[in-house]
């Protein structure tokens, strides 16, 4: 079957898709966005984390037939999606994304890899994540990334104990957890001293 | 495979009649599982995300009538004032990415002993509004757990709404598990006081082949409390009720030796709970008449 969707502000076709086949793999295996991992396949490690119209979920357990029509965020549009934000003055859903006529009008800047990320500019959770060393082997690191932006949107202002929550359904097998809260209360930090500056 | 999307419920009525075996899919969070890991090839997925009505609730007013797909993350934010024993529970639910697609039609398509919705809906009273191209029909709760995994719905029917008395009264759910987040139930346990028909009710999770309800323990404390007149006195529950209560639920557990626990602790843990939620709930009575007291 034919999946169309919007990715990262840019409509995508994805086509033979297997009807059982998952968001995550069309993602992955279909568009050449590898940046939602791929580990337990049942919800379980939050590595496949993406926003479905604004919300986080488990790309996993999202078939592809069920996002025909609707708008999805990985990891690899978060720098650009944070960047839509701050320019429109923040949103809660996902209709802060790049808008299909500027989608449409996109174009690979020299030096940019849109697959790498290498060259383009990172979303303030991402800064984050490096300044704190909250970055090990990386595997987790999209899927906290997401789901740590999406809270920061919703809640500038998280106390600890919002963070874990929010973050529990990550899993995380190399830091312990506690660089990774620092990376969140940095750029939570952050966000309010430019929200001050402003 | 073939993937059904239907764009209103007639429709997906309509699909469902038509191919009996479909397979409904709406937040995905328990078939999805299945199918990534082979378990489970459906002929026929019947994708439900695009039906509005069945992300919708009202608040009416005896009950809330509950979208079968209304996320959890909703119930918690939106429903904690008419349904705080379901708002509880939907807290217990895996992580916030789970709690984002699923909701109670799942749980109780589902049907496992083990879903967090259950021992909620049990204590509360609800209500299962199913339907088919015949015609549609209210399922009574307590008979729509039929067995292990199992269910009251027919072949062709989908579950529409659930229909859940709003609380009159104080409300409680605990679970057991290993950890916050990410936890099949060990086991789990659900109580409602109803101060308008001076009543109790209970709901026990994951330990008998189906979600129950402790009626011997409920009728006890019923009783206790009417003889001691402790609707109206308020008094605190003597400590022997509180241990006879706890006694009659764990008894009325009929538990299995699991990768999760014993028979022998769900027993335990369901006692426990039972007597502890007695409590919390029971001050929380009080404490409600206390303070129209010191008002008048």
């Amino acid at each position: 079957m034919r999946v169309n969707f919007t990715v990262n502000g840019r409509r995508q076709e994805a086509d033979d898709v297997w009807e059982g086949e998952s968001l995550l793999y069309v993602l992955r295996e279909r568009l050449g966005l590898p940046g939602s991992k791929n580990a337990c396949e049942q919800g379980e490690c939050g590595s496949c984390t993406v926003r479905l119209d604004g919300v986080p979920v488990c790309s996993c357990l999202v078939a592809a037939g069920q996002v025909e029509g609707r708008d999805v965020v990985t990891v690899e549009g978060l720098a650009e999606y944070a960047k839509q934000r701050e320019e429109h003055g923040g949103c809660a859903s996902g209709a802060c994304g790049t808008s299909l006529d500027a989608a449409k009008k996109w174009e690979a800047k020299p030096g940019q890899d849109s697959q790498t990320g290498e060259g383009v500019e990172l979303a303030p959770i991402q800064q984050a994540f490096i300044d704190a060393g909250a970055v090990q082997c990386g595997f987790c690191t999209p899927g906290l990334l997401v789901a740590a932006d999406e809270m920061l949107e919703r809640n500038p202002s998280p106390t600890d104990a919002d963070i874990r929550e929010a973050l529990s359904g990550n899993l995380c097998r190399c830091t312990g957890y506690e660089k990774i809260l620092d990376a969140v209360r940095l750029a939570a930090a952050r966000q309010e001293r430019q929200g001050e500056a402003v | 495979m073939d993937f059904l999307r239907p764009a209103s419920w007639e429709e997906a009525l309509a699909a469902k009649a038509e191919h009996p075996t479909a397979v409904p899919i709406a937040g995905g969070t328990d078939i999805m599982v299945e199918i990534n890991f082979d378990h489970r090839r459906p002929e026929y997925l019947l994708d439900l995300n695009r039906i509005e009505l069945l992300r919708e609730w009202e608040v009416g007013e005896e009950n809330v009538r509950l979208g079968a797909s209304v996320p959890y993350t909703q119930i918690m934010e939106q429903l904690r004032a008419e349904l705080p024993g379901l708002a509880l529970a939907s807290h217990t639910v895996a992580s916030p990415q789970i709690r984002n697609r699923g909701g109670v039609g799942g749980n109780l398509g589902t049907a496992s002993p083990a879903g967090d919705a259950h021992p909620a809906l049990l204590a509360a009273g609800a209500e299962v509004e199913v339907e088919s191209v015949r015609g549609n029909r209210f399922i009574p709760i307590d008979e729509f757990y039929t067995g292990v995994k199992r269910n009251a719905l027919q072949p062709d029917e989908l579950i529409k709404t659930v229909h859940i008395k709003k609380a009159d009264g104080p409300q409680q759910y605990s679970k057991v598990g290993t950890r916050n987040a990410m936890v099949i139930a060990v086991c789990a346990f659900g109580l409602a006081l109803h101060p308008e028909t001076r009543t109790v009710r209970t709901g026990i999770g994951s330990a008998a082949p189906t979600p129950i309800r402790a009626k011997e323990a409920e009728e006890f404390l019923n009783a206790a409390l009417e003889e001691g007149g402790f609707w109206d006195n308020g008094k605190i529950i003597t400590p022997s009720i509180a241990k006879q209560f706890a006694d009659l639920c764990s008894a009325a557990a009929n538990p299995i030796d699991d990768v999760r626990g014993t028979a022998k602790y769900r027993r335990h843990a369901v006692g426990i709970m039972a007597r502890r939620q007695l409590g919390w709930t029971w001050e929380q009575y009080r404490g409600a008449d206390r303070t129209l007291e010191g008002a008048a």
